[in-house]
């Protein structure tokens, strides 16, 4: 697991989920995080693709289970 | 400072309660990172400060046919950052036409005080966008009489049933017209097909007061068509803006917050070197320094034509720059590359004293409030110094790159204005105009020989339709020579003359020095008979040149022809408008009635007159009422 690249996708987190970085971990999902809603999901989405200058397709927004999963895509993408 | 680092440097800011340093660190963090994450950490740390904060609250709400959720925190923090505190209602998908036709929808529960129309041409106009080519010029002719039809409707329904703004996006050409290259050789194509649409619904917002067309199309092409749309977030999500453009869809909803609000600027004060020209003057002399068709001078070129159309649309001019006076006059009146001409700048300061002092001294001069200046300056330093001494001036930021300044400018959102009026485009000359009377009243000694002097020619005349956008403007930025403060929209105004016994008439002053335009506004009513003045104004800029008196011996006149016995009037004080407080007294009204707010001053006509001043020329002509 790449330590930076997951610093900044807690940040960003944080900042779309209005929560501390402290409260982003590998294992954070909506379940776990209450303001994790459909639409702060498009925003984590967006303000990810944004901050990479990537785009995500259709089925890999649909693997966003949880941060462990956003990470391995994302990493997939900037590698 | 990282962005991490600044995230910090709020926190603890906002942690030391320092709301004033914490929002001017919010906004430098937004102005370097408008993105979605940004926005999830401005908003709510924005929304912690709200109570130490002077905020002005404004509801927008949207009706749109595709997602816009995402750009609300986006504009949320723009918003915040300009001062305001934006309240956004997000309609259902493809729920305009409800909302706007029933009066209970949630749109008008809502009560914005604005609205956004925001659909686009593959919602509204399917069959233009996509089955275009299986459509005859009749069915063409006939899709464009149907789209600008409904949008004349929703406009008309709306400004029946609310009295909110309404800005409403036109539509976008497709960037794959269906005809391929054959589009564009048809007088009956895709593009033009969809551009007659926007023609007539830029005709139908111009009819009506207060809506406002959002150039979609114009907004799609200036960031390329082709990388506009995002394909993919259309067909999964509804979104069909790409990530990198959400803020320039953001960016240009805040263009036309920024006039609704009042968040705008009336003068803009240039430096010279380096800003208005290439190089110091006092160092490289009239020869040396750059203004020119070519490069480097073009940019500069490009600087002045931007200031030259902000110049034209009401905004005021002024220099404040460090140099030696006599060095830097040269060059404004001798250089041949100068575009501007010294008599468009309303005020001047060159001199090597501090620029804050002397942007206190122009606001004075200007009659405006230090807050009503922006200020640009190719200095980091000097722009720094001013922000920290003058928080309420708007200071444009520059890059180095002075072929970027004059887009800067142009992009400026506190020089957007909304509505154009004659006296806006002639501001500038009337403030030269005013400095010359100035120095004739000095001239002068006597005071009916100053008046005799300067020539005045006064027009009054009823409510017209031109004449209404003037009139509402007046009445909601005139706060000195304001008996009775009473601000209205155009709205409100018409529906108040429709009424029987009201009347509004305004009045326009010329005289020596050119044409002041429509500088006073009066509105009465009468009962029986008694007549009552709701309002009465004047502009500051003819304030002392006895006008007043005219205009007040008109309605005296008036009012004695309908009949009445007596004319009454209300003065209210407030903060600002003492310069009227001794109006009605001085021309022989007397007390009547005196509560909490103000005091009712009454004249009695059948026995007393007011005659028009013998030196102002008066003209009294028929309106459309």
């Amino acid at each position: 697991m790449s330590a930076p690249l997951f610093d900044r996708l807690r940040t960003i987190a944080a900042d779309v989920l209005e929560v501390t970085p402290a409260k982003i971990s590998a294992d954070s999902s909506p379940e776990s995080i209450e303001t994790w809603d459909s639409v702060h999901h498009l925003n984590l989405v967006l303000a990810l693709e944004q901050e990479f200058n990537l785009q995500f397709e259709p089925e890999e927004i649909d693997q966003m289970k949880d941060i462990q999963h956003i990470l391995d895509i994302l990493g997939s993408k900037v590698a | 400072m990282n962005s991490t680092e600044a995230r910090q440097e709020i926190d603890r800011l906002i942690a030391a309660q320092d709301a004033p340093a914490a929002a001017r660190a919010l906004a430098d963090l937004w102005a370097h990172e408008a993105s979605p994450s940004a926005a999830g950490f401005v908003v709510p740390r924005f929304e912690q400060l709200r109570p130490a904060l002077k905020l002005q609250p404004y509801r927008l709400a949207i009706l749109r046919s595709f997602t816009v959720e995402p750009m609300a925190p986006l504009l949320r923090a723009a918003a915040f950052c300009a001062g305001l505190d934006l309240v956004v209602h997000v309609s259902d998908f493809n729920a305009h036409v409800q909302a706007i036709m029933d009066a209970g929808s949630p749109l008008y529960g809502f009560a914005g005080d604005a609205v956004i129309l925001a659909v686009q041409t593959r919602d509204v106009a399917p069959e233009l966008w996509n089955d275009f080519t299986g459509l005859t010029a009749d069915q063409v002719q006939s899709a464009v009489t149907r789209v600008s039809g409904e949008f004349r409707n929703w406009i008309r329904v709306f400004r029946n049933k609310s009295q909110a703004h309404l800005i409403v996006h036109n539509l976008e050409a497709s960037d794959t017209p269906s005809g391929g290259l054959l589009d564009g050789q048809s007088a009956n194509g895709q593009s033009v097909a969809i551009a007659e649409i926007n023609r007539n619904l830029q005709q139908a917002a111009s009819e009506n007061t207060g809506v406002h067309i959002l150039d979609y199309d114009a907004l799609v092409a200036r960031h390329g068509r082709a990388n506009w749309h995002d394909e993919r977030k259309w067909l999964t999500v509804r979104l069909p803006i790409a990530t990198i453009h959400l803020n320039h869809m953001v960016r240009e909803w805040m263009r036309f917050l920024h006039p609704l609000t009042g968040k705008i600027s009336k003068a803009l004060v240039v430096d010279l070197d380096n800003t208005l020209w290439g190089g110091v003057i006092g160092e490289d002399g009239l020869t040396g320094i750059k203004l020119g068709t070519e490069y480097p001078g073009a940019a500069f070129q490009a600087v002045q034509r931007a200031l030259i159309d902000l110049y034209r649309r009401g905004i005021l001019l002024a220099i404040c720059s460090k140099n030696n006076q006599e060095d830097a006059l040269e060059a404004i009146h001798k250089h041949p590359g100068m575009i501007l001409k010294p008599e468009q700048f309303a005020a001047m300061r060159i001199n090597w004293g501090d620029k804050s002092q002397n942007l206190r001294e122009i606001a004075q001069e200007l009659n405006i409030g230090v807050d009503a200046l922006a200020f640009l300056d190719d200095n980091p330093i000097e722009r720094q110094q001013v922000r920290s001494a003058l928080p309420e001036v708007f200071v444009l930021d520059l890059p180095s790159d002075a072929m970027e300044f004059a887009r800067i400018i142009r992009e400026c959102p506190v020089f957007e204005r909304l509505t154009l009026s004659a006296e806006d485009q002639r501001r500038g000359a009337m403030y030269q105009a005013q400095r010359e009377r100035e120095q004739l009243e000095q001239n002068i000694t006597s005071r009916e020989d100053f008046y005799r002097s300067l020539q005045q020619e006064a027009e009054i005349f009823p409510l017209t339709k031109a004449t209404l956008a003037r009139i509402a403007q007046l009445t909601n930025k005139t706060n000195q020579f304001n008996l009775t403060t009473r601000r209205y929209t155009e709205q409100q105004i018409s529906e108040l003359v429709a009424k029987p016994g009201w009347d509004c008439y305004s009045i326009r002053v010329r005289d020596r020095f050119g044409d002041n335009g429509l500088v006073g506004v009066a509105i009465t009513h009468q009962q029986g008979d008694t007549a009552e003045i709701d309002t009465f104004l004047l502009s500051c800029r003819v304030i002392g040149r006895t006008i007043e008196t005219a205009f007040l011996s008109f309605l005296v006149g008036q009012a004695r022809s309908k009949g009445a016995h007596q004319l009454q009037g209300w003065f209210l004080p407030t903060k600002k408008n003492a310069p009227a407080r001794n109006f009605y007294s001085e021309h022989g009204f007397t007390p009547a009635h005196r509560n909490g707010d103000g005091t009712l001053w009454t004249l009695n006509l059948t026995r007393d007159s007011l005659p028009a001043p013998e030196w102002i020329r008066l003209h009294v002509l028929n309106g459309d009422k």
